[in-house]
């Protein structure tokens, strides 16, 4: 007699827990024959705003920590995910996925993790710089994680392209709350176990699964949210989350070129980066440049 | 106070004798706009004047551009755009270099025209607005063939046509911060300085004459705010930068956003100025004036929340006061004024409004004695002392020389407090330990941080801010990205 699976539960991931939607609403995803996958919780605008607080407290912290460690955070994520392979495929097929495809999904995965590990200690050299002013000064310019920011996963890759934003987020101290992809969500909260279970602060990464009519002008419009970003290919969307983002200056990135084809630049961690530029009097005897 | 140190008091009995600058300007009476490299009426027919805010003077009528106009400007210099953009960038270095010094050997009559149509003082024209925007042409004349080489692994490739849209601080400077990396990345330029301000940018465009600038490249039209926003709205227009209030800012966002129009924003500040018992006070304390009595306070990045250490905070406020003291407010062209005009009569009411509203939630109010001259827009030197942080002098953009001194005991609670604004443009640092100025200046939520100085700028250091200062950043290497697409 063949054995009864044990059918997995799938919730939300905000604050290092794996809560319920507070509005109690789910959605059922549907395989590509129509078959039950799965109950998924539809997040709510409440839940959005949930995750804005543990992600405001881990960011500050995170981004306290040395770049080195950060490196071997996002390694470790790696390390978490090739274990775990097996059930990300098989969550892949479920979703119309061929074997082929989501094998190289999840390698993909696990490639974008590795590369941007790597960054994690190496942009701050390439996007800073020592300024020759012209007066008695030293001044340098120096690149700041953003904050806090809220991404909407690309559709078309939903492991890789969830991967692709958390490692860009955390490898420039950055906190993320992403909507998951709409059409392959229970992948995303699997990831959650992943990120769970790599010594990634509880709070940094926050996943939601919902729809993103409802969520993104939320997204847009929160007043402690650094940063938004769009990775999907519906301009009118993101027309109107560039417009809500003016409320509090949020910077607003449209990142639609993802949606299809995940490519690796260190300039995705700078977009996510202030400038902050510092002076300081350098004490030259001789020079004019003690006057103010 | 005793007779004897009254004498060690400044300004009492040992008057200057007036300095005045003297090289003459010739003011044309009326002028024209900028456009496709020749001067041409505003269709609208309309001028408004142009005063001097020292004296209430005219000094010139300006045109007001319409939407005509602007659409003539910008299809002028989307035509420019076709060869400006193909010309080597060593072609295009030369002409930026020529402008460069021109700009020096006229620096005179620009810093002499400045303050009579801003109100500043003839120090601060003559040494730091000038000067500076000479430089900014000077260092970005060198990155135009040279602009592979800033953006390691990407292909930089000029945007179009920018619509600048500058205010009325620093009018020369600001219209230099714009222009030189627009034209230095193989942009074309349409740009509209404040309407107070606008006679230094026409006769810049003079200059540009001068240089032998290919027509088109830069277009100046003046105007007031809907002329600025027929250049937003314009689908000609595939950059736009603009420096001034965050209110206007956001009005500009929204109706840029979704149209793929790249922007940048320089917006308001309300900068933390922070004072430890450490600090070398007397240097402190020309720091705290230069921080927020530089041009009268009207400097987005000003010093206007200055932070002391409790238990110096009686040495800093006696010495303070008293190089305040010594300030000298008068005629912005005479070589001793440190304190020039407000500029407009409508900055005057705003600086007044806050002074009443400082008064009315009865904080204490330390402003210079010494009456102000009869014509022209003025406002004494002035500081309110133990500020609360909800107080609105220490909330928000008073834009004038307005001072809110709060105190703090420790470095935490000074963090907090300097962070609690959705401001994030500048802030200042005073203390002698190192490792105190790196603490402060990675928790500060500021694009620019002075420490044991303020007020500095130069064309190699970025500018710009955190928060609802605005985004992108002007000068040096990181300014660049703001006028190139830059592709993968």
């Amino acid at each position: 007699m063949s054995r009864l699976e044990v059918a997995k539960t799938y919730k939300l991931y905000i604050g290092g827990k794996f809560p319920r939607t507070e509005s109690g609403r789910t959605y059922q995803l549907k395989g590509p024959k129509g078959e039950n996958i799965a109950n998924l919780c539809q997040a709510s605008r409440k839940d959005f705003r949930e995750s804005v607080i543990p992600a405001r407290k881990a960011q500050a912290s995170w981004a306290s920590k040395t770049a080195y460690n950060r490196s071997q955070v996002l390694y470790r994520l790696a390390e978490m995910l090739e274990g775990r392979k097996a059930q990300f495929v098989d969550e892949l097929k479920q979703s119309g996925f061929s074997l082929l495809e989501a094998k190289k999904e999840v390698e993909d995965s696990l490639e974008c993790l590795v590369h941007y590990a790597g960054w994690a200690d190496k942009y701050q050299q390439i996007f800073s710089s020592v300024n020759p002013v012209a007066s008695s000064h030293f001044n340098f310019s120096v690149c700041e994680p953003s904050g806090v920011v809220v991404a909407t996963a690309p559709l078309s890759n939903p492991l890789h392209g969830l991967c692709f934003l958390v490692s860009v987020c955390l490898a420039g101290g950055n906190s993320l709350i992403v909507l998951a992809s709409e059409k392959t969500p229970h992948v995303a909260i699997s990831f959650a176990e992943v990120v769970h279970t790599s010594d990634v602060p509880g709070g940094l990464v926050n996943i939601l699964t919902g729809f993103e009519d409802e969520l993104v002008e939320h997204f847009a419009s929160h007043m402690d949210v650094n940063a938004v970003i769009y990775a999907r290919n519906n301009s009118k969307v993101s027309q109107k989350m560039e417009l809500a983002s003016a409320d509090n200056m949020k910077r607003y990135f449209n990142w639609s070129d993802l949606e299809g084809k995940i490519k690796y630049s260190p300039y995705f961690i700078r977009d996510l980066q202030e400038v902050k530029t510092t002076w300081h009097p350098i004490e030259r005897i001789s020079s004019s440049g003690s006057g103010y | 106070m005793s007779k004897k140190s009254k004498n060690l008091e400044p300004n009492t009995g040992w008057d200057f004798d007036p300095a005045p600058e003297k090289v003459p300007v010739e003011i044309k009476a009326q002028y024209d706009l900028f456009i496709d490299g020749k001067w041409v009426k505003a269709t609208s027919k309309k001028f408004f004047n142009t005063i001097n805010p020292a004296t209430e003077e005219k000094l010139s009528e300006i045109s007001e551009a319409s939407e005509k106009d602007v659409d003539l400007a910008v299809k002028a210099a989307a035509k420019a755009f076709g060869s400006w953009s193909k010309l080597p960038g060593k072609e295009r270095a030369k002409y930026i270099y020529r402008i460069a010094r021109i700009l020096q050997e006229r620096a005179r009559e620009f810093a002499v025209l400045e303050t009579m149509d801003g109100g500043k003082p003839i120090r601060e024209s003559r040494d730091v607005d000038v000067p500076l925007a000479a430089a900014h042409f000077f260092y970005h004349a060198g990155w135009a063939d040279k602009l592979e080489y800033a953006f390691p692994g990407l292909k930089p490739k000029p945007i179009g046509v920018a619509g600048q849209i500058i205010p009325w601080n620093f009018p020369l400077l600001m219209a230099a911060w714009k222009i030189a990396p627009a034209i230095a990345c193989g942009n074309t330029v349409v740009l509209k300085p404040a309407e107070t301000t606008s006679l230094t940018a026409l006769r810049l465009a003079e200059v540009f004459e001068e240089a032998g600038l290919p027509p088109g490249v830069v277009n100046i039209i003046t105007g007031a705010g809907s002329t600025g926003a027929a250049l937003v709205n314009h689908p000609g227009i595939q950059k736009i930068a603009f420096t001034g209030s965050t209110e206007v800012g956001k009005v500009i966002r929204r109706s840029v956003a979704g149209s793929g129009k790249k922007l940048t924003l320089e917006l308001g500040g309300k900068a933390a100025n922070i004072v430890f018992e450490d600090a070398a006070i007397d240097q402190a304390v020309e720091g705290i004036v230069n921080g927020i009595y530089f041009n009268q306070g009207h400097v987005c990045c000003a010093g206007s929340r200055l932070f002391v250490q409790e238990s110096v905070r009686e040495e800093v406020l006696q010495k303070l006061k008293f190089r305040m003291r010594s300030l000298i407010l008068g005629d912005p062209l005479d070589k001793n004024t440190d304190v020039g005009a407000i500029n407009s009569a409508e900055q005057l009411k705003t600086i007044q409004h806050y002074l009443s509203l400082g008064k009315k939630e009865g904080l204490e109010m330390y402003q210079n004695a010494g009456g102000t001259p009869k014509k022209g827009f003025w406002c004494q030197p002035t500081l309110f002392e133990d500020v609360a942080q909800s107080s609105v002098i220490a909330q928000e953009e008073i834009f004038g020389p307005v001072l809110a001194i709060q105190t703090f005991r420790t470095i935490d609670e000074v963090i907090q407090k300097a962070n609690n604004t959705p401001y994030g443009l500048s802030a200042g640092v005073w203390t002698d330990k190192g490792s105190k100025i790196f603490n402060l200046t990675s928790e500060l939520k500021a694009g620019v941080v002075w420490a044991n100085t303020y007020n500095k700028f130069d064309p190699t250091s970025p500018f710009g801010g955190y928060k609802e200062s605005g985004f992108g950043r002007e000068g040096g290497i990181h300014g660049l990205a703001a006028y190139l697409n830059l592709e993968g």
